[in-house]
């Protein structure tokens, strides 16, 4: 252990990290990052399930050992391989179609990734233009923007969106749009209270009180303190779209039947729930582990997006 | 010389769902380059809000200034009334030539912004340095106000400061573009009272070596004593009594002035006799003053008092008092000045 690990550890003792942050390499940065992360175990754990499952999707056709769609009757309905009958070729077993179920949920998570994350990245950015806005002009364009607001969330969310992908059809591009649109009311609201909220703080007053313009407080003194509570929230909505995802699919609303979804899969192995359970266990661990993941990573991010709560537990 | 800052006539309303509440109503007073004017009188007296007033901080929407501050900048340089300017105008002053710190540091600094970011803020909007020069500057700045290893308190977030080095922080952006007015808001109000010296020292340093005005506002009159060349007390939203501070503790001409002095506690008095305070409690603010707003405590008071409200009269040599009686005779005034 060198000088700087000790000076290092004293300051770490007295709860609080000085030195963060002395070295503003990226490196550093990362280090920091890191030694954050080792300290808070869930959100180590939540962060290695969503990059697992982002690497996963990503180079799904690389990482599947068979062709998801290829459908094999020799072969079909074979338990998984821990399982007497199973065999090794099919890891998790085949569904009524004789497909590779460890192969489908592989390349189902591309879906589900997709939809989760497009969808909150256009909510995210949508909603917090409309909500800056609304938060900070105030008077009618807030009232405007609000009750509009209040309409959209006043709709039964579900039957909501179960109408509008009925009328839309099953697409990738209308599931990701749905739920994009559907969810800027909540990003609104959040960011429009937090406007509110920060408009009234000393700091803000401050930074006017030295001759800052108005665009300058709100991207340079609104937005870094709304970027916390947003981002935390994206992380919460995309475990929650990933759900509606597959909620949406087991209804046979989401993507088409020859797109391999993990909703589609359990709505597929629904009729043989008691013969062969592993058809749809599988594909809801996998929605399961990744909403757990996500949920544990959003409770990271918050601590961690929060210069206040940087301190090094302990 | 003429004054850098001439306040004259200002008052401010605010409106209400209760009806309006007349928070200034008539305050003039001059500031000359380079001096301490202490603005001293109770909670509620208007103190912060006439500042406030003149830099353009409060909500345009539900309150109402009138009146003048003219500003300067200098010998030969014009005169421009802040009152009269709207937000953007006045961006080019505030921070620039005009500069104020609060009361509650914490508050005043962004948490999510480092320490140096919003030192070097302010000198990318007024002096428009590029990022090198204006941390070179912001070392410097926070070397002057005392913050020792200022390379790495640059990125430190304010939370890692104590309460005292976030003042020093507010005062090095306060004075980072080398402002003629300084406006300390009760900057020491909520620090204990070494760190309270502390800043006080500091401040008057500062001052000399930037050679800027400082208008010191506080209800603490033994900070007056130390600091102020000039005082001006306020109630009930009016500057009752402006002075020269010594003349003001010798010989206070307001009623309200020798209650205020009346109340503080000596050390060398015997501790036998109750602390003196002035009976009764400050006026409503909800209506707008017909006559003078200490009538209702006053000791002195005559009919006169509840009828007119008092101009300014020069009781001594730039001493001015707001008050129908006359203290040095024991009777009402005769003549109208």
């Amino acid at each position: 252990m060198n000088d700087k690990d000790k000076d290092n550890q004293k300051y770490e003792l007295s709860g609080l990290l000085i030195d963060e942050q002395e070295d503003r390499s990226i490196r550093a940065k990362l280090w920091y990052l890191w030694r954050l992360l080792w300290r808070d175990k869930s959100g180590l754990i939540g962060l290695t399930v969503f990059l697992i499952i982002v690497f996963t999707a990503t180079f799904a056709s690389q990482l599947s050992p068979h062709d998801p769609l290829k459908q094999n009757l020799h072969v079909s309905r074979q338990p998984p391989v821990w399982v007497e009958e199973g065999n090794a070729e099919h890891i998790l077993g085949t569904d009524n179609l004789g497909r590779d179920i460890f192969s489908r949920i592989i390349y189902g998570a591309r879906v589900s990734i997709m939809v989760g994350f497009l969808g909150v990245s256009m909510a995210f950015s949508l909603g917090m233009m409309i909500g800056l806005i609304a938060g900070y002009k105030g008077g009618r364009v807030d009232s405007i923007i609000m009750t509009l607001t209040n309409m959209i969330l006043a709709l039964p969310y579900l039957v909501f969106v179960v109408f509008v992908a009925a009328i839309l059809g099953r697409s990738l591009l209308n599931v990701i749009l749905i739920f994009g649109l559907t969810d800027i009311p909540i990003f609104v609201r959040v960011t429009r209270g937090e406007v509110l909220r920060l408009r009234e703080e000393g700091y803000i007053e401050a930074a006017v009180s030295i001759g800052q313009k108005t665009p300058a407080i709100i991207f340079k003194h609104i937005m870094p303190n709304l970027l916390g509570p947003l981002i935390t929230l994206a992380t919460f909505e995309m475990s929650a779209m990933i759900f509606y995802e597959a909620g949406l699919g087991f209804l046979g609303l989401s993507v088409p039947p020859t797109i391999p979804s993990w909703g589609n899969m359990l709505a597929e192995g629904r009729q043989y729930l008691t013969v062969y359970p592993w058809m749809s266990i599988y594909p809801g661990l996998a929605i399961v582990i990744t909403g757990f993941g996500m949920n544990l990573f959003g409770d990271w991010l918050r601590d961690a997006l929060d210069p206040r709560l940087r301190r090094m537990k302990k | 010389m003429k004054p850098i800052l001439s306040v004259q006539n200002l008052c401010t309303r605010f409106d209400t769902f209760d009806g309006s509440v007349f928070a200034v109503n008539d305050v003039s007073f001059d500031l000359m380059p380079g001096e301490t004017l202490a603005v001293v009188g109770e909670s509620g007296s208007g103190k912060s809000v006439t500042m406030l007033s003149i830099l353009g901080l409060l909500p345009r929407s539900s309150s109402k200034v009138s009146g003048h501050a003219y500003y300067s900048a200098g010998a030969g340089a014009a005169e421009v009334d802040l009152i009269s300017l709207s937000s953007d105008e006045l961006n080019r002053y505030r921070g620039n030539h005009i500069s104020i710190i609060f009361q509650d540091a914490l508050r005043s600094l962004n948490p999510v912004l480092t320490v140096g970011e919003q030192i070097t803020e302010s000198l990318a909007t007024h002096k428009g340095y590029d990022k090198k020069k204006a941390y070179k500057r912001a070392i410097e700045l926070l070397e002057l106000v005392g913050i020792s290893q200022p390379d790495k308190r640059f990125n430190n977030y304010p939370h890692m400061f104590s309460g005292g080095m976030r003042q020093r922080a507010m005062i090095a952006i306060a004075i980072s573009c080398t402002p003629d007015i300084l406006i300390a808001d009760e900057p020491t109000t909520a620090l204990d009272v070494t760190i309270q010296t502390q800043i006080i020292e500091l401040t008057r340093h500062l001052q000399h070596e930037l050679g800027m005005a400082v208008i010191w506002i506080t209800h603490d009159l033994g900070v007056v004593a130390g600091l102020a060349e000039r005082v001006l007390v306020m109630y009930g939203g009016t500057g009752v009594e402006t002075a020269p501070v010594d003349q003001l503790y010798e010989k206070p001409l307001h009623p309200y002035t020798q209650g205020l002095l009346g109340a503080i506690p000596s050390i060398a008095g015997s501790g036998t006799h109750r602390l003196v305070s002035i009976e009764g409690s400050p006026p409503d603010m909800f209506q707008k003053p017909k006559h003078c707003q200490y009538t209702w405590r006053c000791p002195h008071v005559f009919e006169r008092c509840w009828n007119e409200i008092p101009p300014a009269f020069e009781v001594a040599e730039k001493h001015f008092s707001k008050c129908f009686y006359d203290l040095i005779k024991k009777e009402p005034r005769a003549e109208d000045r």
